[in-house]
């Protein structure tokens, strides 16, 4: 039941987004087959869908536990932006002072730094809400202005690139802090593979660990949550941290894997997405797997469709938010049907 | 002979699983006062709600004053004269009792006009109350009169009042009955709907049984005996719970002295509240809702730990500030008044909702056992016989009685040491009552100190073995159960009660130093 | 004294926006129902506007169609929150996911245009005071449309029986009900009102402030204008006074420049987020007092019946 609304949602956005290219005198179905079929068309097509998928899964983990438990953290986008200021940072210190070591000894370090970043930011968040009680919705929200500014701030000033031609970025990485790669000559690296391993973790705790539980009571129930004395406070920051962790440590895979040096376009508005990510795939970590291959497939498609047929590629965005608001429509006209008909 | 004021007939009305009303006719003459019994889930509330316009019958028909009428929305039930008096008021507390009225009423007139109304209806019928004071300000009782005058200023042809003296003291019941008499005696007809039995037959002229949605019978109460109302109300007699002498041992619980100020707008300050609770006797708080009870006991479970850490002691163990859980875990259990939401989690499942209170299926680092949890939830059900979709079931599946018996079985099971019970049988059918308040005596006989909150005195006088009263934040000093008689319980909820030594040499007569 | 006059007029022209969609926002948070999609629709509606400005050439009829963008986007947020019960915060979120992605699209033939630029008049012999005149008087007449605006509402809210049956419904939409008032018609005519104004304000945005579109143009002014409901515990006046106070960050990063402090532009331009996040805490410390002045159904979903 609960799976049917994602479904009929994203046959609803096909459809609104078949009016919409019909509307601008493309041909429909050609468009249409842009966007559903070509991101599945061979293995480098499928790696590139995988690739796009790693941060939404990641950083979608973290906001599934978040909006479990009732505390709304929309700010991701500025916690993966620290989270690449700390795995760029590193690279960055790696390749400056060429220190030796492999890629497969950079890796945990990388995780490590961008969860740290990641965690820090969002333990703002976290130290606001439960010190001070500021609503977390605005408060995450404007933390990732401000992570934006100081990522500019950084590339434009101190980590600016000396020999880039006043470009605003940091000097290219070097190679042992790449991402160790999947399959070779592909963009995927193995950091798939650990949010795929995370979405597994996050799965046994929320559903076979009493801490799980616990952070489950407090959303929807804040009363029985101080009924059966588990702590509000606990899982604020249980919440805010893994979360902000979890989207560190997908921009420190974004900048150490397929860019390869920090600009202030390290993101796509990935944090934001994965909210949507997070939505279609039920807030469960195996719906957020299947969602993010739905939501990379639209971002991909956007950019194809803007290279092939010369659509813009603002169209996902579009997608994105159709895709959301059919979603919740869906959901209450499928689970709420008989709450209906027993009122007026 | 005149049309009678109002006709129902074979009314019906189903919600997607359940029917509420069966073919339901009535007939109300003009100023008759005409009472509505049964017991919780009868239909009443529906079928009064039907009256009111608020739900619309699936089938039937009603005449007013003799004519086929259409009752399409509560302003439509206005115009016809049809006020009504909420059983969970229908005020707004961040606004005045004037500005409450005003809302009640057509635009045409305007504040001023309502403010004068209140002030000459009150004088009318004797009432008090003043129309700038803010609605959150008000007790209870007060509130009440905010409704009902309200009411009033419609000039009313028929009044329906649901379940009104729930939130009344016995002395206030008696007033609002003088109040009822004197409306009814100007020619309106009045709706009184209750399942308490002295009072139909004290105030009403006419009674019409329901129960499980049909009309089981039609009578003068005036003539007939509460076993004979109580037939046609549940289809047999209540049964009688057998409540053998307490033998108290230890001091289980104490609350010392205890003054909270309250944590939210709509609360009450606590005000030196003292109690002592023994293992193995059942001791009863009494009093309107409202008086700081939800304080007491969320200072008490832990819900609330700002109280000092000595004001609370569990065996001699001072715990005012620790929380539910570690308060639990030293055999303090509790079980709140509201089910869904803070007894249960309404989004999960019966089996996940034990490890609110209960830990024995957990393993290293939290690790849960299904299996063990699943046992455990399969028997709570079982045993006291909860209709559900079994252990897998969300909470919020189950019907308010069902749950309830889940949360008292979850806490019964656990054999606490001390028990804490609000409203242990509210919303529950009168069979399973009697079984929960056989299985709370029968905890208590094994040895648990238990302190039971109602707002029902027929059930603490049943239940407990000592009682106090809550009013207005205080707590009264304890009597002894068979000592006491309602008319005593009934004006220490108006807070008069003999003070303690404390209160100067007055308390100390004939101890002469 | 003169830069000082400037300084108020940047102030009063910045502060405009936050004042109009503040107060439309103020009017549906009263009714109960929280529209965290604000800054969708006034994206929406910047675009709308200026579209509609660069192809008529009117100034006005710019302003009317962002209200009318910002109205239908809040009509469609009002049936998926009233009607059909969907949770208030994941839809406002998708309405603000929404507009920045449309709106984005809409505009990318508008990137790089500008606008005829109208003179502003003023008010008549005011403008000519001195000090004053340049501080108060020559500003765009929706700046005093916005503190009309505010005495206007205020009136509603406090004097009228139509606000305090808006304000008993925000507080208790079940008791609202049982007294027979049409409660989800109501909030829905709240929300489209709250969703014009916050149109207004994203139009005068883009046709009136900058007058540019640019893709995302709107900068978290919505997200700053739910916060100021908070500041402004949900009364007008408040809110007119918590408007200006950040026109006024927003232009002091600008005076700073101007006079020459040595700070990475990056950090100023930090200042209005940072600003918010200072005003939640110390509004927010005291969670007694926002629970005495928040309508007490705000964000909560309202079933009629049963």
């Amino acid at each position: 039941m609960s799976l049917l609304s994602p479904v009929i949602a994203v046959v609803l956005t096909a459809v609104v987004g078949a009016a919409l290219f019909a509307a601008l005198g493309k041909d429909p179905l050609s468009a249409l087959q842009v966007f559903f079929l070509e991101p599945f068309h061979g293995t480098r097509a499928l790696t590139e869908l995988a690739l796009k998928s790693t941060p939404l899964i990641l950083i979608a983990l973290g906001l599934a536990l978040c909006y479990r438990s009732n505390v709304w953290n929309i700010g991701a986008e500025g916690q993966f932006l620290m989270g690449a200021i700390g795995g760029g940072g590193l690279a960055l210190w790696v390749t400056t002072e060429a220190i030796p070591m492999s890629p497969w000894a950079f890796f945990p370090l990388v995780i490590v730094a961008g969860a740290l970043a990641g965690a820090a930011w969002a333990g703002v968040v976290a130290l606001l809400r439960d010190r001070f009680n500021a609503n977390e919705i605005l408060t995450s929200l404007m933390l990732v202005y401000v992570a934006n500014y100081f990522l500019s701030w950084l590339v434009f000033g101190p980590w600016k690139d000396p020999d880039g031609f006043n470009f605003p970025q940091t000097v290219s990485f070097a190679s042992q802090t790449e991402l160790p790669r999947v399959i070779r000559g592909m963009r995927l690296h193995w950091g798939s593979a650990v949010a795929l391993l995370a979405a597994g973790g996050m799965w046994l705790f929320l559903f076979r660990t009493f801490a799980g539980i616990q952070l489950q009571v407090g959303g929807p129930a804040p009363a029985a949550a101080r009924y059966a004395g588990f702590s509000s406070h606990a899982a604020i920051w249980t919440t805010l941290l893994t979360s902000g962790a979890l989207a560190g440590v997908a921009g420190a895979f974004e900048v150490a894997g397929p860019m390869g040096q920090l600009t202030p376009h390290v993101s796509t508005g990935y944090g934001f997405t994965a909210i949507i990510v997070a939505f279609v795939g039920r807030l469960h970590p195996l719906g957020c797997i299947l969602g993010s291959g739905v939501l990379s497939m639209f971002l991909i498609g956007g950019e194809l469709a803007q290279s092939r047929i010369g659509l813009p590629s603002a169209l996902s965005g579009v997608f994105q938010g159709v895709l959301l608001l059919s979603l919740l429509a869906c959901d209450t006209l499928i689970h709420y049907r008989p709450r209906w008909s027993g009122t007026r | 002979m005149t049309a009678p004021r109002l006709q129902l007939e074979q009314i019906s009305k189903r919600f997607a699983a359940v029917v509420a009303n069966d073919q339901v006719s009535l007939s109300v003459q003009p100023g008759e006062i005409h009472s509505i019994l049964g017991e919780n889930g009868a239909g009443k509330s529906t079928l009064m709600k039907i009256i009111y316009g608020a739900l619309r019958p699936d089938a039937g028909r009603i005449l007013w004053n003799g004519e086929p009428a259409q009752i399409r929305s509560p302003q439509e039930a206005r115009a016809l004269g049809i006020a009504m008096v909420f059983q969970h008021f229908s005020l707004f507390d961040t606004l005045s009792v004037a500005e409450n009225v005003w809302l009640g009423m057509s635009s045409s007139i305007s504040l001023q006009q309502v403010k004068d109304g209140i002030r000459s209806k009150t004088a009318e019928y004797g009432l008090e109350l003043e129309p700038e004071r803010v609605v959150h300000t008000l007790s209870v009782g007060e509130r009440q009169r905010v409704e009902i005058v309200r009411a009033l200023l419609a000039e009313p042809r028929l009044l329906i009042l649901d379940e009104p003296t729930s939130v009344l003291t016995p002395q206030a019941v008696e007033k609002l009955f003088v109040t009822l008499r004197q409306l009814a005696a100007t020619g309106c007809s009045i709706l009184y709907i209750s399942h308490k039995l002295d009072e139909i037959r004290a105030l009403c002229h006419q009674c019409t049984v329901l129960r499980g949605g049909r009309v089981t019978g039609s009578c003068d109460p005036t003539v007939e005996s509460n076993a004979s109302l109580s037939r046609l109300m549940i289809g047999a007699e209540p049964p009688r719970l057998v409540h053998r002498e307490a033998t108290p041992g230890q001091l289980a619980l104490r609350v010392n002295a205890l003054s909270l100020e309250k944590l939210d707008r709509f609360g009450t300050d606590l005000h030196e509240v003292s109690l002592d609770l023994r293992e193995g006797e059942v001791v009863g708080i009494a009093g309107v809702s409202g008086n700081g009870q939800q304080q007491l006991l969320a200072a008490i479970s832990g819900e609330d730990p700002r109280a000092p850490d000595a004001a609370i002691e569990l065996f001699g163990q001072p715990i005012g500030r620790l929380r539910a859980g570690a308060r639990r875990k030293l055999g303090l259990h509790f079980i709140p008044e509201e089910r869904l939401g803070r007894g249960a989690v309404p989004t999960l499942s019966l089996a996940h909702n034990m490890l609110l209170t209960r830990n024995e299926s957990l393993r290293f680092l939290g690790w849960i056992d299904r299996q063990a949890l699943k046992h455990q939830t399969a028997s709570i059900i079982e045993r006291f016989k909860v209709k559900s979709g079994g252990p897998g079931a969300v909470a919020r599946s189950l019907s308010g009685g069902n749950l309830q018996k889940y949360i008292v079985g979850r806490e019964i099971d656990a054999v606490p040491k001390v028990l804490v019970v609000a409203q242990p049988t509210w919303g529950v059918d009168v069979g399973a009552a009697a079984q929960i308040r056989a299985e709370l005596l029968a905890l208590r006989d094994a040895g648990t100190a238990l302190l039971v909150v109602s707002e029902e005195l027929e059930e603490l006088f049943e239940m407990t073995d000592r009682l106090h009263v809550m009013a207005r934040g205080r707590l009264s000093p304890s009597i002894g159960t068979s000592a006491a008689t309602v008319e005593l319980i009934g004006e220490w909820m108006s807070g008069l009660w003999p003070t303690g030594p404390e209160d100067g040499p007055g308390a100390s007569i004939g101890e002469f130093p | 004294m003169n830069d000082l006059a400037l300084l108020v007029a940047a102030t009063l022209a910045a502060g405009t926006p936050l004042a109009l969609a503040g107060m439309g926002l103020l009017v549906n948070e009263r009714a109960g129902v929280l529209n965290l999609g604000a800054e969708g629709l006034m994206l929406v509606a910047a675009v709308a506007g200026f579209a509609t400005g660069f192809t008529t050439g009117s100034e006005l009829l710019a302003l009317i169609a962002g209200a009318a963008a910002g109205a239908i986007g809040a009509a469609i947020y009002g049936w998926l929150v009233i009607w059909l019960n969907t949770n208030q915060y994941a839809t406002g979120l998708a309405v603000s996911l929404f507009g920045s992605g449309f709106s984005a699209f809409v505009g990318i033939g508008f990137v790089g245009k500008k606008l005829e630029e109208n003179p502003v008049t003023g008010v008549p012999l005011l403008r000519d005071l001195p000090v004053l005149g340049v501080a108060l008087f020559r500003q765009h007449w929706t700046i005093y449309g916005a503190v009309a605006l505010a005495g206007g509402v205020a009136w509603f809210l406090y004097r009228t029986r139509g606000g305090l049956i808006l304000r008993s419904i925000g507080e208790s939409p079940s008791a609202a009900h049982a007294l027979g008032y049409p409660v989800r018609r109501i909030r829905l005519v709240a929300v489209v009102v709250g969703g014009a104004l916050c149109g207004l304000a994203g139009a005068y945005l883009s046709v009136i402030y900058t007058p540019l579109w640019v893709e995302g143009m709107v900068a978290g002014r919505g997200w700053i204008a739910l916060a100021l409901t908070t500041f402004a515990t949900w009364r007008p006046a408040r809110m007119l006074f918590g408007a200006y106070l950040f026109g006024g960050v927003t232009m002091l990063q600008l005076y700073l420049q101007a006079a020459g402090v040595q700070v990475p532009p990056e950090f100023m331009s930090m200042l209005p987020y940072l600003a918010t996040v200072l005003v939640l805490v110390i509004i927010s410390r005291n969670p007694l007092w926002i629970r005495l002045n928040m309508p007490a159904s705000l964000g909560k979903t309202f079933f009629p019946g049963s």
